[in-house]
């Protein structure tokens, strides 16, 4: 299917951002009123006004891409990358200030769900309340119950206050609602961030049925596994612009490999214990094809003489769950190090048969003086290998942590 | 159906959308009426507590003032009053409060924002049907009945919504970008029942002072409540009557206008 259902072109968002002296982010009367008495005065004095400078901030600068019908599209990248704003031009929150945006069909959107629940009322006024907030019909909403109620599961609490659920009911309830609505266009920000995995589960489920009806998504998420488990192509916003727009294996390769290379040109010498700098830390290559083998190496630095009796290398999953220790005691520790010596220690890993992603690395460590784990300071990507045998893998979410090598033949 | 979203563009499809919002109306007028008593030990019953303190007040005020007069029971005479100043006082403070108390859906969905204060003002609204039942009984009680005059009132009623609602958008629109009207709402409140005929009578304002007088809207609304309610016992001067619709058709105005110029900046300034 060709048809277009979004269309945006040429899109543009600037804020005017004013820097004033001693003012909060509301404008009082009193300033408003001030500026206009003494607004002739200046003018006569042909001076501007001293007191603030306005700075011009393009959230988004000439934005274009086409969206066609029962395509989901994911949309990536960095915090203040301008994702947050072009969904609220696509719902309409907010004017561009350039461009022009062609939908073909009515937009529901899910950002942050639960936009509009009212602690003091039930989950049934609830319910309907934010159907109407999301314009669904009144008769649209009544025919929807049942159904909505049994996805998110809160029979017993329908009419209790929703002040008084859990978040993971609330959130339920919330993504119910929305994703019961039957948009032509649905736009979903970051749903899955909370909720227990079987919800997860369900709520990507959910996503599928929508897309396989015809209906356009576009989908905001920080977590690739979701994004590539969903989405056919994605976008990559960069500092308001699109830096990459294309298959989803693509775009998000493009954005994590930028978002690698940005974390470590950022830190200079991490301090590892009191007594203990790190100067470099290396994994090559990175992103490493799932299965392949990986070098490491790194060079500590000591501030004052200190002993290492342990150091170890931590593998973690984006949700650190620790997946794999490199005890490195076994060449050779303790070792003891005068103040001011550097040492280098490099290593390999044979293969790394991590299913693709993102994963985090990071140290445990123990001298005289400290002990303890290090967690997060390195991100490490791995990549697909090549599909074996001509089928298609399963999306990486259900395919566990570790990609197993093995073989097999039929009697 | 295509939408086309464009600098400035909005304004062409905003009534229609207006008119498809509206099950999003009575749902909000639904929530501030279902929230507004919720935890509250006798519920409801507040809509009529305030109305009935503010009666017994202005009866005790009268009759020490000695401005009683005439046959009508000050009960009736004062809670004919109390009731078109208590919806529009309601109804002008809710709709002013009312953009800035639902920041969470101006930042997050879209849908024309004339709805919100126009919800607040319904919400009111139903305040006001319960005081209205409660003066029937007190006349009743009285002995007090209207006559054909009685069919006047749902324009009244309409000029005090309307009124309330032209200085209501004005003022949610205001507060938006300058909370100090916030604090100004309350006291022109507080301001307006001292010269409005709540505790007295048009016809008892010195005839020097009735110029200035006739500036106050509320006048003639009010006086027209009596007027309709108490069968033509109590005067309806023209001149509060026709500055009262002047002043609504004004404020309505002047208040759309200044709503619907500012509203599409809501999303960024609140």
């Amino acid at each position: 299917m060709s048809n277009t259902m979004l269309a945006v072109q040429g899109v543009g968002k600037r804020y005017r951002i004013s820097h004033r002296h001693g003012t909060d982010r509301y404008e009082t009367l009193r300033d408003a009123i001030a500026s206009r008495l003494t607004a002739p005065l200046r003018w006569l004095n042909g001076s501007q006004r001293p007191q603030t400078t306005v700075d011009d901030f393009w959230a988004l600068r000439d934005v274009s891409f086409t969206i066609a019908q029962g395509e989901v599209v994911g949309l990536i990248g960095r915090n203040g990358a301008g994702k947050s704003t072009l969904l609220k031009i696509l719902s309409r929150i907010t004017d561009p200030t350039t461009g022009r945006v062609v939908l073909d069909g009515r937009v529901a959107s899910l950002l942050e769900v639960g936009t509009g629940f009212h602690p003091e009322l039930s989950g049934r006024e609830n319910i309907f309340l934010n159907a109407a907030i999301l314009g669904m019909s009144r008769a649209e909403t009544s025919r929807k119950f049942d159904e909505i109620v049994a996805f998110a599961e809160v029979e017993q609490f329908l009419d209790t206050p929703v002040k008084r659920y859990s978040s993971g009911m609330y959130v339920r309830l919330a993504f119910a609602v929305a994703a019961h609505l039957e948009p032509e266009i649905l736009v979903v920000d970051e749903v899955l961030a909370v909720g227990d995995a079987d919800f997860q589960k369900r709520c990507l489920g959910k996503m599928h049925e929508v897309s396989r009806g015809g209906r356009t998504v576009l989908f905001v998420s920080h977590n690739m596994a979701a994004i590539q488990a969903l989405c056919s192509r994605a976008i990559w916003l960069e500092s308001g612009t699109v830096a990459a727009d294309g298959a989803v294996g693509d775009s998000v390769r493009r954005y994590l490999t930028s978002s690698a290379n940005a974390a470590r040109t950022e830190s200079g010498p991490i301090r590892v214990t009191p007594s203990l700098d790190l100067l470099r830390f290396e994994l090559s290559p990175n992103p490493v094809t799932s299965g392949d083998a990986v070098n490491f190496d790194l060079e500590l630095s000591a501030r004052d003489a200190t002993k290492i009796s342990v150091l170890t290398l931590l593998i973690y999953s984006p949700l650190e769950v620790r997946l794999a220790i490199l005890d490195l005691r076994s060449i050779g520790f303790p070792i003891a190090m005068a103040a001011g010596e550097t040492r280098r220690l490099h290593g390999w890993i044979k293969s790394l048969p991590l299913v693709e992603g993102e994963y985090q690395v990071g140290f445990g460590i123990q001298t005289n003086d400290y002990f303890g784990d290090k967690l997060g300071l390195f991100a490490l990507t791995v990549a697909a290998r090549p599909a074996i045998g001509g089928i298609v893998p399963f999306a990486a979410e259900y395919r566990g942590v570790i990609d197993l090598e093995f073989g097999m033949h039929s009697a | 159906m295509k939408i086309i979203i464009e600098p400035g563009r909005a304004a062409t499809d905003y009534w229609r959308d207006l008119w498809r919002y509206r099950e999003l109306m009575s749902f909000l007028a639904r929530r501030d009426i279902a929230v507004r008593y919720k935890q509250t030990a006798i519920g409801i019953a507040w809509a009529l507590i305030r109305p009935l303190l503010t009666l017994a007040v202005f009866v005790a005020f009268r009759r020490m003032a000695g401005l009683q007069q005439g046959a009508l029971p000050d009960v009736i005479l004062v809670l004919a009053a109390v009731l078109p100043w208590q919806f529009f006082s309601t109804a002008l403070s809710e709709s002013s409060s009312s953009l800035i108390g639902n920041t969470g859906l101006i930042s997050k969905v879209y849908f024309p924002r004339l709805i919100i204060p126009i919800a607040a003002i319904g919400a009111a609204f139903v305040d006001f049907l319960i005081t209205l039942a409660f003066l029937a009984v007190t006349m009743a009680w009285y002995g007090v009945v209207p006559d054909a005059r009685v069919l006047a009132l749902p324009v009244f009623t309409a000029l005090a919504a309307l009124l309330s609602l032209g200085l209501g958008l004005l003022m949610a629109a205001l507060t938006v970008t300058y909370r100090d009207f916030r604090y100004i709402v309350p006291f022109m409140m507080q301001l307006g029942l001292f010269v409005s005929p709540v505790a007295f009578s048009s016809s008892q304002v010195p005839e020097e002072w009735r110029g200035v007088y006739a500036l106050n809207p509320l006048a003639g609304i009010i006086d027209g409540f009596r007027w309709s309610l108490l069968g033509g016992r109590t005067p309806l001067e023209p001149a509060l009557l026709a500055s009262s619709i002047i002043f609504t058709v004004a404020a309505l105005g002047v208040g759309t206008w200044y709503f619907r110029r500012t509203e599409r900046g809501f999303a960024d300034a609140i």
